[in-house]
């Protein structure tokens, strides 16, 4: 069965204009699964990235986790160890706040993709959508 | 060593968990009269070539569900291409069916890369729904010459696994491998 990658709900985010807002997500693969890391091992793998839509903050910088590298029980010998994503990690997003912003409530939504796999077969890659609410003050 | 009994559309099957040296579902090939037709398909190849399952009708057929981005999938290629090459003339064929969003763009240079030998489609959703919902990958079906699915194979397999199986439905020869369903049916 395809695993899902499950996304902790955020609180609302407090950000200043023209400040540095920074934005962390937590996300979650279930026991005996993994996906590709943001800079999966080969080039054929689909990494794990995360997509921001054009919303009232402007997207700075993403900083992934840094992939673990593991062997499978698919992989010949002479490959080598994948980097991969397991179990909890946090993907922390850091936006430039606008000084021309407007005040209130705003949502950023975007997408975060994966590819899974456990160690007998691979899941076709899900779009996960995440939400966040963030506050201009 | 975890044994897990499921069932899978055409069947049930074993699944273990293991080194891949091992097969990940111990499909055994099912008694003749025990197999479900394999469902039929319009796929397109690589030169736009419209391929239906159909056409393969009298071959035993290795039909693979597969992806570029697939790790599992990638062990078993070499295999088919070897039962491509070593069972062609005996009336055999492997059907790839590359479950890729990104089409021949994908497809294309990975076929040369790993020096594919048989015929690869493109699928889609539709496709996988036909064979009960394909969603892990690989997942292989060998299917007789009369077009029935002889033995599903969930994730990776063990290669002994694919070839007893081809070997047993080749040796089968057709019509001969229902000598038994007929005689238990009443039939010639």
């Amino acid at each position: 069965m395809a695993p899902t990658l499950t996304i902790e709900p955020l609180s609302t985010v407090k950000v200043t204009k023209g400040k540095v807002a920074t934005v962390t997500i937590k996300a979650s693969l279930p026991e005996g699964y993994h996906a590709n890391s943001n800079k999966p091992t080969y080039s054929y793998l689909i990494p794990l990235t995360l997509k921001w839509n054009p919303g009232p903050l402007q997207m700075d910088s993403i900083a992934y986790p840094a992939g673990i590298t593991e062997r499978y029980g698919f992989q010949l010998p002479t490959d080598k160890p994948l980097s991969v994503v397991t179990g909890q990690f946090s993907i922390t997003t850091k936006f430039k706040v606008p000084a021309d912003a407007p005040s209130g409530p705003a949502a950023e939504t975007g997408t975060l993709r994966y590819q899974a796999c456990d160690n007998k077969a691979c899941y076709p890659p899900k779009n996960v959508p995440v939400n966040v609410t963030v506050s201009v003050e | 060593m975890a044994i897990l009994l499921a069932t899978f559309g055409a069947g049930t099957f074993v699944w273990t968990f293991g080194h891949h040296d091992e097969p990940a579902v111990k499909a055994a090939v099912k008694d003749p009269n025990e197999r479900k037709t394999a469902p039929d398909f319009e796929l397109k190849d690589a030169s736009g070539k419209i391929v239906r399952l159909s056409d393969y009708k009298g071959k035993v057929v290795l039909l693979d569900f597969w992806a570029t981005w697939c790790g599992p999938c990638n062990i078993e290629i070499p295999w088919f291409t070897e039962f491509q090459r070593k069972y062609k003339d005996r009336g055999f064929e492997v059907l790839g069916v590359s479950m890729d969003d990104d089409g021949w763009k994908a497809v294309t240079p990975f076929v040369a890369e790993k020096k594919i030998n048989y015929r690869v489609v493109l699928g889609n959703d539709q496709t996988g729904d036909l064979y009960g919902g394909v969603e892990a990958l690989p997942t292989t079906f060998v299917i007789d010459r009369e077009g029935k699915i002889a033995s599903v194979h969930l994730g990776l397999s063990g290669k002994n696994e694919f070839e007893a199986a081809i070997e047993k439905l080749l040796d089968g020869a057709g019509p001969s491998d229902n000598v038994e369903a007929r005689r238990k049916s009443g039939g010639a």
